[in-house]
């Protein structure tokens, strides 16, 4: 077995908004909503991710990449050049934040926007497999270099500390997104590594995780069967990897994806059968049959992201907490109500969506939630 | 040269008779099987030939004074670590005999048992246990060829994706391979109850199936051996799945033998040949001398019988087992069954029993590994037997990575068996492992299928704990997931092999 091998413990919180017709929100309110849950972390990690910040170089992959030492810069360059073209690069702007100091190090945090080469794909590999190939060559092969985003229009931003902290360092007010996700972390296990704060993301994908996955081996080494390498050591890491495959590689609906991860059970299942939905049924019996092994197991509340969207849930039986609320087209979605009413005194709507029952906020221009995959 | 055969003169086992609380009911004298006691009229004594007593406590059983006690011969060899009684022994038999020493059951030897060395996880403070008493806890299973990926319709709920047939179990046991001839049609009925009624399945053996069992074909696996007994369309038909057996745990690489004398008139008419003949397995089947033979047999199997019918493929664990499970699984089977070096068996060499092939948590660990490496993992299931006790066992094996487990002496054990490894002779005390009609009479189907239903019932309950307690409620979030086992005792080349991290770690 290749190592990385074990999961590691957390406990956490998390916080995400969308806005569904589109409309940019400063990044402030994320970082009030996820500050309010302080509590949740113990200042060992925290991190955001936004969609919409690069209007100007939007049709380009914005690689986040975290560095250990300035001197791996022309690796991580040699790697990406291979494969693309690199129209911008530069240190990602932050801030002195003393407190921060006192823990670790900050790492460096470079972004490049980038163009794939025609030449550079495989055959029968599409853009997108090029892009994770790049990813996982970076963190696999160039030591002390992490690509932490990968999509376009997007980008991730975490660290070793409390999210204020995390916040401040990065200028996460500065920016301004249509979809914000934020993530503070109560690790068990510290190895002190800003590469293992949340969100975790792939492609235009951003994950953040409540839990801790009890079925993580088995995820794991399904996911390696499909060529993804788990490198972050954390059980975070899996989920993202299983949605890009399920959502992105086999497009499935996205209802079939959550019905793979967070599978509803056996007798949920034969009720489909009872009440006549036999279609349903079938299809429910046939996605757990053949996707077994990615379903999620364990305590955890989860937020998806993407550029059409934000999806959240649960694990089958609802052992972590998970609350939901709606004003207008904005869709809020947080570990505690708190988190909601500090950004959102007067919600229209306020709810405790269901063990396994995922709430789907996707942007009014996909309101056929199936055919938006992602890019 | 000798005064008495050394069999006779050095017996391992001896019936211990309290005179004083004996009745001279006669009842042990009834019950053995074996000839090793009888009545003195003239004494009005039960007296015994020691040197027939295989240690099955059949008479015990059925002392009513609890009078008996089969105890191990005090008197023994001299001590010698390299020249047991065992090794010694055969080599009585073996002069005098000039033969091969048969046996049964599995390997008796004191070979590591890597499930001993494994441990499982459990849950405390950063994410809860979950109570199966009160929370669900899933233990449906499904054996057949699945694949990687759906194909979805554009309405978003129809599935273009078609898959195998599948085997529905409720629990990740079924039972094993034993023929009808290896066992009687008592403990085959009572098995195909126990599966029925619980939702499992068993596997009829080489031997056929007999008619009376025929209203079981939901939860029967046929098997297609070397043989070929009582293999028609009619048979094929008759099932939940086809198993191809190619080799058993308890013997690798050779056929199997029952003697003219146990063919009577029921086992020859499920195995098709004429009563009193000798029923012979070949080594290998005569129409598979390669891989690509194989396949011809698995697709002819499912030709006959449309396609409706998932081929499993039997093996037993040999040094190369990953390699040749990728093989069957290229030549389209749906189920890899391996049987590893603590297998049973009905009769047996016992220098194959004891010395052919490995164990099977090697096994698991390897084939799992090979599956997934060339991509197939998903294409095949994967069940293990040979020699599993409980369902921790079970457990461990599939947390090492099979999809369900197969059982045969834990059925045997179930309607009474003590292991005393006498299968082969036909004489078994307890009706298990004969035909006799006398003694295959003392088991009640209705009674061992009850026993075995509360088995699985038992079982399933002790996995839904050992679940519960490492936070999953659902058998696939085990399934090859060996971060939740760790090793006490093992080098690191083993943890290596079976992929686990030592203890600590």
């Amino acid at each position: 077995m290749a190592c990385g091998c074990y999961s590691e413990m957390a406990g956490c919180g998390l916080a995400g908004i969308v806005n569904r017709d589109g409309k940019k929100i400063s990044g402030k309110f994320i970082y009030d909503s996820i500050t309010a849950m302080k509590e949740r972390g113990n200042g060992m990690g925290a991190g955001y991710a936004a969609y919409g910040i690069y209007p100007d170089l939007a049709e380009y992959y914005a690689f986040h990449v975290m560095l250990d030492d300035l001197d791996y810069e022309s690796e991580v360059n040699a790697v990406l050049s291979k494969s693309f073209k690199i129209v911008k690069s530069e240190m990602i702007p932050t801030k002195e934040v003393p407190s921060l100091y006192k823990k670790t190090k900050p790492p460096y945090f470079y972004r490049y926007f980038l163009e794939p080469r025609d030449d550079a794909r495989l055959p029968m590999e599409s853009e997108e497999d090029l892009v994770v190939r790049t990813v996982m060559t970076i963190n696999d092969k160039v030591k002390g270099a992490y690509v932490i985003s990968s999509g376009k229009n997007m980008g991730a931003f975490k660290g070793v500390g409390h999210p204020d902290e995390i916040g401040d360092f990065f200028e996460i007010k500065e920016y301004e997104g249509y979809i914000w996700l934020a993530h503070t972390r109560f690790p068990t296990n510290t190895p002190g590594w800003w590469g293992g704060a949340h969100p975790f993301t792939l492609l235009d994908w951003a994950i953040v995780h409540n839990g801790e996955i009890t079925s993580y081996g088995t995820n794991k080494r399904y996911v390696e069967m499909f060529g993804y390498r788990c490198t972050l050591l954390t059980d975070t890491e899996v989920a993202a990897y299983l949605f890009d495959l399920l959502f992105r590689k086999h497009r499935l609906p996205i209802r079939a994806v959550f019905m793979a991860m967070a599978a509803p059970f056996w007798k949920d299942i034969e009720h489909y059968k009872e009440v006549g939905l036999e279609k349903i049924y079938e299809m429910v019996k046939m996605i757990r049959t053949v996707y077994a092994p990615a379903m999620l197991n364990g305590p955890f509340a989860m937020l998806f992201a993407f550029k059409d969207g934000v999806i959240g849930f649960n694990d089958r039986i609802k052992l972590r907490p998970f609350v939901a609320a709606e004003k207008g087209d904005t869709v809020y979605m947080a570990s505690e109500e708190s988190a909601i009413r500090v950004i959102c005194e007067t919600p229209d709507r306020v709810w405790m969506p269901k063990a396994g029952e995922p709430v789907i906020a996707l942007l009014n221009h996909c309101k056929e939630e199936d055919v938006c995959y992602p890019a | 040269m000798l005064f008495k055969k050394p069999q006779v003169a050095f017996y391992p086992f001896m019936v211990l008779r309290d005179d004083y609380k004996c009745v001279r009911c006669k009842s042990c004298v009834d019950q053995c099987s074996f000839d090793a006691t009888y009545y003195d009229e003239d004494l009005n004594m039960i007296m015994n030939h020691h040197e027939n007593c295989v240690n099955c406590k059949r008479c015990e059983a059925f002392c009513p004074t609890d009078a008996i006690k089969v105890v191990k011969n005090p008197s023994t060899f001299h001590p010698d670590a390299n020249w047991t009684p065992e090794a010694i022994r055969d080599i009585h038999v073996q002069m005098l005999t000039g033969a091969v020493i048969l046996t049964s059951t599995g390997n008796d030897k004191p070979i590591k048992n890597y499930f001993d060395h494994l441990l499982l996880d459990a849950c405390q403070v950063t994410n809860p246990p979950i109570d199966p008493l009160r929370e669900p806890m899933e233990l449906k299973t499904f054996i057949g060829r699945k694949t990687d990926q759906l194909q979805f319709d554009s309405d978003g709920v129809s599935i273009k994706t078609t898959i195998g047939k599948q085997l529905e179990l409720e629990i990740p046991v079924l039972f094993s391979a034993m023929s009808y001839g290896s066992i009687n049609l008592n403990l085959q009925k009572a098995m195909a109850i126990a599966c029925r009624e619980f939702g499992t399945y068993w596997n009829t053996g080489e031997g056929g199936l007999h008619k009376s069992l025929r209203e079981f074909k939901d939860h029967t696996i046929v098997q297609v051996a070397s043989g070929r007994f009582g293999v028609d369309l009619e048979y094929l038909e008759t099932s939940a799945a086809i198993e191809i057996k190619i080799g058993q745990g308890a013997k690798p690489g050779i056929g199997g033998h029952l003697p003219g004398e146990k063919v009577n008139e029921g086992i020859a008419e499920t195995r098709m040949i004429p009563v009193g003949s000798d029923a012979i397995s070949p080594a290998p089947h005569h129409d598979i001398y390669s891989i690509e033979d194989l396949r011809q047999l698995i697709y002819a199997l499912k030709e006959a019988t449309n396609y409706e019918k998932p081929v499993f493929v039997k093996i037993a664990a040999v040094h190369n087992v990953a390699a040749i499970a990728c093989g069957i699984a290229h030549a389209g089977a749906d189920a890899i069954a391996i049987d590893g070096v603590r297998g049973g068996t009905g009769a047996t060499p016992k220098s194959l029993r004891d010395h052919v092939g490995i164990p099977i948590e090697m096994a698991i660990a390897a084939v799992d590994d090979r599956l997934r490496k060339e991509g197939l993992r998903n294409e095949v299931s994967l069940i293990a037997a040979g020699g599993f006790r409980s369902a921790v066992d079970v457990l461990k094996a599939i947390a090492l990575g099979a999809d369900a487990v197969y059982i045969g002496t834990v059925a045997k054990l179930a309607a009474g068996c003590t292991q005393c490894q006498q299968c082969h002779t036909g004489r078994c005390a307890w009706g298990i492992t004969t035909n006799n009609p006398k003694l295959a009479k003392r088991l009640n189907p209705d009674i061992v299928a009850e026993n075995l239903y509360n088995l699985l019932r038992a079982w399933a309950h002790d996995i839904k704990e050992l679940l519960g307690a490492m936070g999953i409620n659902a058998i696939e979030s085990i399934k090859g997931n060996r971060l939740r086992l760790r090793s006490w005792g093992l080098t690191e080349q083993e943890n290596k092999i079976l992929g686990v991290l030592p203890a600590g770690m």
